[in-house]
C-alpha cells in the first residue's frame, strides 16, 4: 500500500524532472532571479555599510534576508507551477483516472518544490561569499530551521493558490506569483516587526515568516537562536499545513462535483 | 470463485443522475455490463455519453445513484478499481514537452507496473509507435496521438477499457489496424469494453450490444442487428440518424 503510494509520488516527480531535464532555459530561469536579487541587495549592502550603523553591526542581514525570502517565494512557485502546468497540458483528467490520489499529488508537489527551491537558492548562496564576503551557512543550525519553516510556509501558500486555480480555472493563475507578495510587507523580511503599525503587527505575528526573519536578525545581530520564535513559526506552519491541505482536498471534491477536472486548459 | 467472478457484472450503474444547476445531463440511467462484453454507447452530441463515462471513471461525482465496478463501489474502492481499468480518447491530451516514451513511462509507474521498459516496448509494438517513442508528444500528428492514447490505455492490461471515439482522426487504414488490435487484445485478455463512438461501422464490428442515449436517458438497447430490425432500417448508421433527427425535432417542438 505504502509502496504503491511512493511509486505514484515518484512517477509524478519524475514527470516534472523530465520537463526540467529537457529544458536548460527552465533551469536557467530558476537560478536567474535569486542570483540577480543577490547582486542587487549585495551592492545595496555595500553602500549602506558606509552609511548605516545598524547594518554595519551585521553586514549579512540584507543578503541573508533576500536569500531566505527567495526560499519562501520559490517554494510557493515549486508547488503552483507544476500544478498549473498540469492544467495547461490538460492532463489532470488523465492523471486522476489512474490510481493516483489527490494527497499523493500534493506530496509530489512538495518534493518538487524542495528540489526547485534548492536548485534556485544554492548558487546565489554560494556566490555571496566571494562577491560580498557573506557566508550564509555561518548561521548554522538556524539556517536549516529557517529554511524548513519558509519551505513549509511556501507549500501552504502554494497549495491554497493551487486549490483556488483548480476551483476558478486558469483565470486565477496569476495568483501563483501575486499571492506570496501580498504577504511580503507583513513578513518583515528587511525590518523588525516593531516597524509595523500596531494593528499590522497583530496580523504579522500570525505569519510563520515574520518569526523566521525576526529569528534570523537575532542570530546575525546578537548571535542568539531564539527557540521561542522557532516554535511559534513551526506551530503556525503545522496549523496552516493542515488547513491548506484540507482546503485543497475540499476544492478537489468540488471540482469532481462540477466536472472541472474535464474542463481544464485554456 | 471463478463462477462468482463471472456472475458479478463488471459495471453496475443504478439510478445515475447528473445535474449541473438546472441542466440535467444524465437522467436516471441504469445498466450493467457483464465480464467480457463489448458495449457500444451511441447518441448525438450532448446526449450524455461523456458525462456517463466521466462518472464511471470517477472524474465526476453523480448527483444521485450508485456505480459498482468489479462489484465494488467506485468511491469506496477507487484505488483498487482504477488500477484495473483504463480510458482512451483523442480528446485527452498528454504533456506535449515530454517524449512519447517519457509519457508512457510516467503512466506505467502511476499504474504501479513492473518491468516498465518491457511493457512500453510491448504496447509501442502493438500500436506501431516504435519510431515515435523518442519524439516530443507535441510534435505528433492527430492520428499518432490517438495511437499514443491507446497505447497508454493498454499499459496496465485493463480488465475494463472505456473508449471514447478511439479511431477518430485516424485514416481508414490506420483506423482498421487499431480496431484489429483492440479486437485481438480483447479476445486474448477477455476484457470488457465500453465504446462511445459515432463510427457505426466500428460499433457494428466491435460491439455485441448497444445502448442508445438521448437527452441524458437510455432510450433503447439491444444488439446492432436487433436495433436495425426494430427500426426497419438497413444499417446501424440509418438507425442512429433516425434517433438523432427525431431528437432534434422533439427539441424544436
Amino acid at each position: 500500500m505504502l509502496g504503491s503510494s511512493l511509486t505514484r509520488i515518484n512517477a509524478m516527480v519524475l514527470r516534472h524532472l523530465f520537463v526540467l531535464r529537457r529544458s536548460w532555459l527552465r533551469i536557467l530561469e530558476i537560478v536567474y532571479w535569486p542570483t540577480m536579487q543577490l547582486f542587487l541587495w549585495g551592492f545595496i549592502t555595500l553602500f549602506f555599510l558606509k552609511h548605516s550603523t545598524w547594518l554595519a553591526q551585521a553586514a549579512g542581514v540584507l543578503i541573508s534576508a533576500v536569500l531566505l525570502w527567495d526560499v519562501l517565494f520559490r517554494s510557493n512557485l515549486g508547488v503552483t507551477l507544476p500544478f498549473i502546468e498540469e492544467m495547461w497540458a490538460r492532463n489532470l483528467a488523465s492523471l486522476f483516472i489512474t490510481p493516483l490520489r489527490p494527497i499523493e499529488l500534493v506530496l509530489s508537489l512538495a518534493i518538487l518544490s524542495f528540489i526547485r527551491t534548492t536548485i534556485s537558492v544554492t548558487p546565489a548562496a554560494l556566490i555571496a561569499l566571494p562577491l560580498f564576503q557573506v557566508w550564509v551557512f555561518d548561521v548554522g543550525f538556524g539556517l536549516i530551521a529557517f529554511f524548513l519553516n519558509l519551505l513549509f510556509m511556501g507549500w501552504c501558500i502554494g497549495l491554497t493558490v493551487a486549490a483556488i486555480v483548480l476551483r476558478f480555472g486558469l483565470a486565477a493563475e496569476s495568483l501563483c506569483w501575486l499571492g506570496v507578495f501580498l504577504l511580503a510587507p507583513i513578513s518583515c523580511i528587511y525590518y523588525p516587526i516593531t516597524t509595523l503599525p500596531e494593528w499590522l503587527q497583530a496580523i504579522a505575528v500570525a505569519l510563520p515568516a515574520a518569526h523566521v526573519f525576526e529569528g534570523m536578525r537575532y542570530v546575525l545581530f546578537d548571535g542568539v537562536f531564539r527557540w521561542d520564535l522557532f516554535v511559534r513559526a513551526t506551530t503556525l506552519n503545522g496549523i496552516y499545513m493542515v488547513l491548506s491541505t484540507v482546503f485543497f482536498l475540499r476544492m478537489f471534491h468540488v471540482a469532481r462535483v462540477k466536472g472541472l477536472l474535464l474542463q481544464q486548459g485554456e | 470463485m471463478a463462477l462468482l467472478e463471472y456472475a458479478t457484472p463488471t459495471v453496475q450503474a443504478k439510478g445515475l443522475v447528473k445535474k449541473y444547476g438546472k441542466i440535467l445531463a444524465v437522467n436516471d440511467i441504469s445498466f450493467t455490463i457483464s465480464k467480457g462484453e463489448t458495449i457500444g454507447l451511441l447518441g448525438g452530441n450532448g446526449a450524455g455519453k461523456t458525462t456517463t463515462i466521466a462518472m464511471l471513471l470517477g472524474l465526476l461525482l453523480p448527483t444521485a445513484g450508485q456505480i459498482k465496478i468489479f462489484g465494488e463501489d467506485i468511491e469506496k474502492g477507487r484505488n483498487r478499481v482504477l488500477s484495473k481499468m483504463n480510458f482512451s480518447s483523442p480528446y485527452v491530451d498528454f504533456p506535449k514537452r515530454l517524449s512519447v516514451v517519457e509519457n508512457l513511462n510516467v503512466y506505467a509507474r502511476l499504474y504501479g507496473l513492473e518491468n516498465v521498459t518491457a511493457v512500453i516496448n510491448r504496447v509501442a509494438q502493438n500500436m506501431e509507435l516504435e519510431e515515435f517513442l523518442q519524439r516530443p508528444t507535441g510534435s505528433l500528428s492527430a492520428g499518432q496521438m490517438t495511437r499514443v492514447s491507446l497505447a497508454k490505455a493498454l499499459l496496465n492490461d485493463p480488465e475494463l477499457l472505456l473508449l471514447d471515439e478511439p479511431t477518430a482522426s485516424l485514416d481508414p487504414d490506420t483506423g482498421d489496424t487499431v480496431r484489429s488490435h483492440i479486437e485481438n487484445w480483447k479476445t486474448e485478455k477477455g476484457a470488457t469494453i465500453l465504446l462511445a463512438s459515432h463510427n457505426m461501422n466500428e460499433v457494428e464490428r466491435l460491439c455485441s450490444k448497444v445502448m442508445v442515449m438521448a437527452k441524458g436517458q437510455i432510450i433503447d438497447k439491444g444488439s446492432p442487428s436487433e436495433l436495425v430490425d426494430r427500426y426497419g432500417r438497413s444499417s446501424l448508421e440509418e438507425v442512429f440518424l433516425d434517433i438523432v433527427r427525431q431528437e432534434k425535432i422533439n427539441r424544436e417542438n
